[in-house]
């Protein structure tokens, strides 16, 4: 009967794409919406988590995300350095200069000041030129986004030369950091030449980030790290978390994102579901017929979930499609680079659908049970 | 108890739907009778109850009260699954409206009784095809009900009813959506195939048109058999068991 149950499923074609259709706009929204969510919340802890180097992060103990720091002193440097377990541990200086090019055209950005003898800390992925260039005085790598932004429709060139806090820098390479938050111009320099391109303070050290010592864990060497220096020490994971905890407990974004993905829940479910059932209604006479024939409850019920299920993959099989092939789009897109359709996005929406398959398919099959069969003689 | 000869026996059947001051009395002490090899047709007025009582004899509707044997089965002694087997094995079904699924071909359409048999699908669709040829539909076979005219649907229809070779098939108005020739069409059909030494057919009809195929006539009035007559004039009046008068034929 399987064979029957997926006719009757596409027999109407109008009804059929349209349980499709839902199913998969449903689909697309939910993927699509919890994505550039998440993919937004994770930007608030991108330069983190380029920062492969390092798997510890040493801040000031009232530090709460990456954009709000305190400078340490140098010497905390020394104590960090001191604590059993450290493999090394090296500075990181983190500023937001305004870098203006010689035609006059300006952008707030991000600069992040790598430690002079190691560079540790630079994300690895470069389009044009070398991290090794950095070592020349008065150089900086920005990212791509960024060139564009300060040099737009112009192509991607070296020894370009900026301007920030009166000192003239040559860009010596161009990365693919991953974009922060703010979508601001990120820019990799040496500590020593970083701290020069913003507006001097008596301290400098925004924070340090520690490799352990082979056998030590990360989580392990944050607990001996706050206890030896009374500083605040967070693995890689646990201060990208921080990030997102932060914005999401202090801005309108998830408020905003929130409501459009609980439309998207509340409209393509209900859509989807409605659909499901409704067309379990229009047949109801046809499974009367079957039920009067002598097909079993049971056999029905299988029928139904056939039925529903494979609406249901199917929808969310091209939902997910759609929704990649939007994220293959915008990942080529400039603003909206890094900006990926997340398998747990992916997998919630899964089990989103499968929530709105097992609900249109008990309500229809309660109401395919409870049909008399005898009603299919009425007329 | 039935007789060999009687598929289904009733007696003082009774139907009724609601309680109180919404009670509807829709069988009020049937007797009725269908034999093996006959088309038993059950006529009257809309609402006397002739669908009721179909529905009750096929186990689709339990009855309120009285005694039923079918197939020599008390149905009441079934559980509600031993019911639905038992429909399946020895009944078929041919609607007013045909109720064909309309996603399937004639042939698949056929074939449903047996695939819920669980016959293979393959040998299901190839008995439906030879069943259709010989009910003259073979260039209809792979036809969807959307395709077919009314008379054609129909004898699809009568096709799904007995190609599991049931003992009893049970019809419900099936001339009532067709013009006179298209009906008269369907009933020679259903006369000449459908009516067995081993099978029993109900025919629900008020189409007066169609009574010449009939074996026995059953006619109904407010729940009642009122009176029951056969092609040889014989006549049965309300409230005599037809049976005890076939039986006495037989002496």
């Amino acid at each position: 009967m399987n064979f029957v149950a997926l006719r009757m499923l596409n027999g109407d074609r109008a009804k059929y794409f349209g349980l499709v259709f839902a199913i998969a706009f449903c689909t697309f929204l939910l993927e699509n919406q919890t994505s550039i969510f998440a993919n937004i919340m994770r930007r608030t802890g991108s330069q983190i988590l380029d920062v492969t180097d390092a798997e510890v992060w040493v801040m000031d103990p009232k530090t709460e995300y990456f954009d709000q720091t305190k400078a340490l002193k140098d010497t905390d440097l020394t104590r960090v350095r001191g604590v059993n377990g450290v493999g090394w541990a090296v500075r990181l200086f983190k500023g937001n200069p305004v870098a203006r090019t010689s035609s006059g055209r300006f952008a707030a950005s991000f600069i992040i000041g790598l430690d002079d003898a190691t560079l540790a800390g630079a994300p690895r992925k470069m389009l044009l030129g070398s991290w090794e260039r950095l070592r020349e005085p008065d150089s900086v790598v920005i990212d791509q986004a960024g060139y564009v932004l300060l040099f737009p429709k112009e192509p991607l060139r070296l020894d370009r030369t900026l301007e920030m806090n009166d000192h003239l820098v040559r860009i010596v390479g161009i990365s693919d950091a991953s974009p922060p938050f703010q979508s601001l111009p990120v820019m990799h320099t040496r500590y020593s030449e970083a701290v020069n391109f913003v507006g001097k303070e008596r301290t400098q050290l925004s924070f340090i980030i520690v490799r352990p010592a082979p056998g030590v864990s990360p989580k392990e060497l944050t607990a001996r790290i706050e206890k030896a220096t009374g500083l605040r020490a967070r693995t890689t994971k646990e201060f990208e978390w921080d990030c997102i905890r932060y914005y999401l407990k202090n801005t309108g974004i998830p408020v905003n994102f929130g409501i459009t993905i609980g439309v998207a829940l509340v409209v393509g479910t209900v859509v989807a579901g409605q659909t499901f059932y409704l067309f379990t209604v229009d047949n109801l006479k046809q499974f009367g017929a079957l039920k009067a024939i002598g097909v079993t409850n049971l056999r029905l019920t299988g029928m139904i979930l056939l039925q529903a299920s494979s609406a249901g993959a199917l929808g969310f099989a091209i939902g997910t499609g759609l929704a990649a092939s939007f994220f293959e789009v915008m990942l080529h897109k400039l603003a909206t680079r890094h900006i990926v359709l997340m398998w747990q996005c992916v997998g919630i929406t899964a089990a989103c659908i499968l929530f709105v398959v097992i609900v249109a398919s008990v309500l229809s099959i309660r109401r395919v049970l409870v049909l008399e069969p005898a009603a299919v003689f009425q007329g | 108890m039935t007789t060999n000869s009687q598929a289904v026996q009733c007696h003082d059947v009774t139907k009724h739907y609601g309680e109180g001051d919404t009670r509807i009395d829709a069988l009020r002490g049937v007797d009725f009778s269908a034999r093996f090899g006959e088309l038993s047709f059950l006529v009257g007025p809309s609402g006397c109850g002739k669908t009721t009582l179909l529905c009750v004899i096929a186990g689709l509707l339990d009855r309120s009260g009285g005694d039923l044997t079918v197939l020599g089965e008390t149905l009441d002694d079934l559980s509600d699954s031993d019911r639905v087997l038992f429909r399946r094995r020895n009944l078929g079904f041919v609607f007013q409206q045909y109720n064909l699924l309309p996603a399937l071909t004639a042939a698949e359409n056929v074939a449903v009784p047996l695939l819920a048999a669980d016959i293979p699908r393959k040998e299901a669709l190839d008995r439906a095809k030879s069943l259709l040829v010989r009910l003259g539909l073979e260039k209809r076979v792979a036809s969807f009900p959307s395709k077919m005219s009314g008379g054609q649907q129909q004898r699809v229809a009568l096709a799904r009813a007995l190609i599991h070779e049931p003992r009893i098939v049970v019809c419900d108005e099936p001339t009532a959506a067709l013009d006179h020739a298209t009906g008269e069409a369907v009933m020679e059909l259903l006369a000449s195939n459908a009516v067995q030494p081993d099978r029993a057919v109900i025919v629900v009809t008020h189409d007066s048109r169609v009574f010449h195929h009939a074996h026995s006539i059953a006619r109904m009035d407010d729940g009642r058999i009122v009176e029951v007559t056969r092609p040889n004039g014989s006549f049965v009046p309300a409230g005599v068991d037809e049976s005890e008068l076939l039986h006495k034929e037989a002496v």
